[in-house]
């Protein structure tokens, strides 16, 4: 690291250098509290040898040519971890209860909550995001031909993770318990229903039954909030790990360097 | 020959030469201990993730007892136009369960299919057979209109124009004390013969019977 320009101090006021040997024997509390964080991360590296699995996550090879595009990925997973953040503060508030209780506690939440409304609407606001994000990131990855051999596997991962968003989508739309979203869920179910044989039978499912009842919300709130948030958890996991195991690929702008060109730089 | 027998040995002893094996064991006893602790934890895993599931899944399966609720006097109902009246069809859960639909008296003239004759009142949902949306019956057009995709039906429920793929579902009807009671939902193909109730959005012409059954949670 290259050492910075001095500050323009004026000599008088410049700390004294010290002398060989003054320092010796007496550590400054800056430098205790240095020495005790390192003796803590020791403490867990000799145990766990995390610090080598970190390395192999964060310091890898790139190609030459990432940019910016490449971000869209991570900028996925964090709005991923937006939304669950904010979603486990909002399950604090919120209660399942189809006859009333549902929306009289999201108005609370909107109306009388401590920024409520800012952490509710970076939920909704951010569901969105997420939807948006994950497609750019789809659409980067196909244009970047990145879903080729070897790395067909996390394409599939990521399309189940598209599915698992649209879930998502699906399930909190009806949550607020309003008309919009009473009635876009009545849709949504029927739209389920139309697949042949199967259909009918997804759609009493995803009630619990054959109208839309008491449990109908309950069911929807334990999938928005507790099945889907596990399983994606669980697969960006899966993703990530295959992403460090396999790299990244070079834009397909870049030309593959001839065999002739590599040995001249070596030599 | 004697050698290539010896190759092919039993993969349950191909572990047979490790300590603790003795000759003549069939199945070792490591890959016995293997196996049992696989299975252990199979039967283990399974044991709560079966029952939640069959949980999860129960409400398919559920027959729901027929409801009837009351619409109103028979005085309130006439022969030619419809009435809307508000009747709970899932009781328990408040303004949910509750939904509109729209009756009249039968009229000889009008319902002149043979599958009308034993009710004394036509009702007829509110649910757009397209996706379920809500349709209204629009007096001066003589029409059912939804509002979600422009679906229009006439006066029997039959499909005018639009995306619905069948008429509007109905309800049985009975009197009882002079009160008019809707009982439970059937549905109706193109020629207003009857079914068991589907959902919106699947048809129950020809082929679309047989692709969209009725299930137990429903049946009438």
């Amino acid at each position: 690291m290259p050492k910075l320009p001095a500050p323009p101090i004026p000599p008088a006021l410049k700390p004294p250098p010290t002398r060989p040997g003054e320092g010796n024997g007496r550590v400054s509390p800056a430098d205790q509290a240095i020495e005790a964080g390192t003796s803590v991360v020791n403490w867990v590296d000799e145990r766990t040898s995390l610090s080598g699995a970190t390395r192999w996550l964060l310091f890898r090879k790139v190609p030459k040519g990432t940019n910016w595009f490449y971000t869209l990925g991570s900028a996925t997973m964090f709005a991923f971890l937006s939304q669950a953040v904010t979603g486990v503060f909002l399950a604090m508030y919120y209660r399942p209860d189809a006859n009333g209780g549902a929306y009289e506690s999201i108005r609370y939440v909107t109306n009388d909550v401590f920024l409520g409304a800012f952490v509710r609407g970076m939920h909704k606001w951010g569901a969105s995001v997420m939807v948006v994000l994950v497609f750019l990131h789809m659409g980067r990855t196909f244009f970047f031909g990145a879903y080729k051999y070897p790395r067909e596997l996390n394409w599939v991962i990521g399309v189940v993770l598209l599915i698992l968003t649209m879930v998502m989508s699906f399930t909190g739309y009806l949550l607020p318990f309003d008309q919009r979203a009473y009635w876009a869920t009545t849709v949504g179910v029927n739209i389920n229903g139309t697949g042949p044989l199967l259909g009918p039978y997804l759609s009493d499912f995803l009630r619990g039954g054959a109208e839309f009842g008491a449990t109908t919300l309950s069911r929807f709130y334990a999938i928005h909030m507790l099945l889907v948030p596990g399983a994606i958890a669980a697969l960006i996991g899966a993703h990530l790990y295959l992403v460090t195991k396999l790299g990244t690929t070079a834009p397909p702008w870049l030309r593959a360097k001839q065999d002739s060109e590599l040995r001249k730089v070596e030599a | 020959m004697a050698a290539q027998r010896k190759m092919q040995q039993s993969k349950y002893t191909a572990d047979r030469l490790i300590p603790g094996s003795f000759a003549g064991e069939t199945v070792t006893r490591r890959r016995f201990m293997t196996g049992t602790a696989h299975g252990a934890g199979a039967v283990a895993a399974a044991a709560f993730t079966l029952p939640s599931l069959a949980f999860a899944i129960g409400p398919i399966f559920k027959e729901t007892p027929h409801h009837w609720s009351v619409a109103g006097s028979e005085s309130l109902f006439n022969e030619d136009n419809y009435v809307p009246v508000v009747v709970t069809i899932t009781p328990g859960i408040g303004q949910v369960g509750k939904t509109t639909i729209y009756v009249r008296k039968h009229n000889d003239e009008l319902d002149t299919d043979r599958y009308d004759k034993d009710t004394p009142y036509i009702a007829i949902t509110s649910r757009c057979a397209h996706l379920g949306c809500s349709v209204r019956w629009v007096d001066a057009a003589k029409r059912f209109i939804c509002p979600c995709h422009g679906g229009v039906y006439d006066l029997l429920g039959e499909r005018v124009a639009g995306p619905p793929v069948r008429p509007l579902d109905r309800f049985f009807t009975r009197v009882s004390k002079g009160l008019v009671e809707i009982g439970p939902r059937f549905s109706v193909n193109s020629e207003l013969r009857r079914f068991s109730p589907r959902d919106p959005g699947e048809p129950i012409d020809g082929i679309g019977q047989y692709l969209y059954p009725s299930r137990p949670s429903i049946r009438i």
